[in-house]
Parts: structure tokens; sequence; C-alpha cells
């Protein structure tokens, strides 16, 4: 009897912690920030590619509706293949992207931009990537959706936009 | 010949205390890097990465210091946008309260169970 019973307990501690691991593989690692704290300071200064302006980065949004800021770089390949998605939702919205050039050379992003198209608004640079650590940002690409009047991230993508946060992103926008 | 000697003299001084605060900043940039988890490398510190990321927080770090932040703000601002996962260091909360009792209920079970024991012989 006590052996029986030892054996169950032994096999329901075993699948115990199969199931503890299970779930803790499962959960993802990426962090967003709760609603509270997801407001960002967006009063850091940047450079324009392609000129010797700075800029705040809150003069870039504006007070009503949402904007989009991807993070991107002519190096980088998954860029390259979100390209026409960023391209789609500014014909689509006619949104208020901005990019944020990180880590790039400016001849790069520049042939870069005339081979594929430019979708953004306004371009800002990013030489040492310290921009995009205050965006929360773990490198490139990542888009952000943020709501103009209350400064949140509404919605953050980690990785190349695909079809299927391409539909998530006009559904919220519209 | 002698303006000359205390112009040398104030210059090797200045050069000397210039690399001697840099250096001590660089000493807190790896203090506190070291206790960063690089978030995109794995089981790796952001002292020990040479990821862009780690490089980017390398030098983030240091302009924080520049700045006048102290270590306990800097790992506050940067908990603030990467979560509790970035420090090496848990805080004790809700979801990390079982990582921090378990080790004190296990040492606590087993002492009744040697207590029991020695008692029993």
């Amino acid at each position: 009897m006590s052996k029986n019973i030892k054996l169950i307990s032994i096999v329901l501690f075993a699948l115990f912690s199969f199931f503890i691991l299970l779930k803790g593989l499962d959960k993802s690692n990426t962090y967003s920030p709760s609603i509270d704290k997801s407001k960002i300071d967006f009063n850091f200064k940047s450079k324009y590619l392609f000129s010797e302006k700075e800029v705040f980065l809150n003069e870039l949004l504006k007070n009503e509706g949402m904007t989009l800021i991807n993070i991107w770089a002519s190096w980088c390949l998954p860029c390259k293949d979100e390209h026409a998605y960023l391209l789609k939702l500014k014909s689509l919205n006619n949104l208020n992207i901005i990019g944020i050039n990180y880590k790039d050379n400016e001849n790069n992003a520049k042939q870069f931009l005339s081979e594929l198209g430019n979708p953004y608004t306004k371009i800002i640079t990013d030489p040492n990537g310290i921009n995009s650590i205050e965006l929360g940002a773990f490198g490139v690409p990542e888009t952000y959706l943020i709501e103009n009047k209350s400064k949140l991230i509404i919605k953050k993508f980690i990785g190349p936009l695909d079809d299927k946060s391409f539909i998530q992103l006009t559904k919220i926008i519209q | 010949m002698n303006k000359m000697k205390i112009l040398l003299k104030l210059i090797i001084i200045f050069l000397f205390f210039q690399n001697f605060s840099s250096a001590e900043t660089s000493q807190q940039v790896d203090k506190i890097s070291k206790n960063l988890r690089c978030l995109i490398c794995q089981g790796q510190s952001v002292y020990d990465s040479q990821s862009d990321f780690a490089l980017s927080m390398k030098i983030l770090i240091q302009n924080k210091i520049d700045e006048g932040n102290n270590e306990e703000q800097i790992y506050d601002f940067l908990k603030n946008k990467y979560g509790e996962w970035i420090v090496y260091d848990p805080e004790i909360n809700k979801n990390t309260l079982l990582l921090w009792v378990l080790p004190l209920i296990l040492f606590v079970f087993g002492g009744i169970l040697i207590l029991r024991k020695v008692s029993i012989k």
C-alpha cells in the first residue's frame, strides 16, 4: 500500500514538474510594460536622416490620431520584407509613419529607400542605438503604434511585419 | 623656462585626473552592465556581450551616469522599459515570492526531518 502511494506521488510530482516546465517554455519572454508605464518620454533629440538638423521626437507626433514608429536599417534583411507592408499602410490610411534609421550608413539608407520606396513622413537617425532603447526596443526591425494624444504605445511588433500584423494594424487604425 | 615647467606640470596633472575620472565612470558602467541581462543573447550579461543591443546599452549607461543618474535610477529606468527580467537580481513581489521563499521552506523542512531522525534515535 505504502509502495503504491510512493509510486503515485512520484508520478504526480513528475507530471507537476512537466506541466510547470511546459508552461514556462510556452510563456514568451518579451515584455510589454503595463499601460500606465508604457507612456514614453519622447523628449529625446535626434538628427534627421540626410540633414544636419536635429529634432525632438515628440515634435514629430501630431496631436490627433496615431503614429507608427518603425525602426529599420538598410543592412537588415527582414526590414526589406516588411517594407511592402509599410508602403501599403501609408497608401491605405495616409498614416504618419516615422522611421528610425538604426546604426546605418546614410548612403546605404538612401539607396535602400530609392530602391524600395519611402513610406516615412520623417526619418530620424539612431547612430548608436540609444534612442531605440528609450523606446524599449531590442533591435531591428521593430514597429510601434502610438496614440498621439496620450503618447501611449498601443501595439508593439517585435520583428518584421507580416500579413497577420498588417491586418491587426489596419483594424486598430480604422 | 620656469613658466614652461609649471605649465608642463599642470598639463600632466590635468591629464592624470582626466584619465582617472574616466576610468572611474567606465568601472561603474562595467559594474552596472554586469548586473543586466542581455535580452537578445542567451545566458550573457550586457557586460559580456558584443551584440548591437548590448553595445548600445553600454553607451546609454555611460550617458545616464554622465547626466548624473545613480545606479538605482538606471536600473529603474531599464526595468520600466524592459521589465524585471533585465536585472539579474529579482525583487520580491507576487511573481517571485516562491523563488525567494522556497529555499527557506526547504531549509525548515530539512531541519524538521533531521530533528525527527535525531529524536527517534
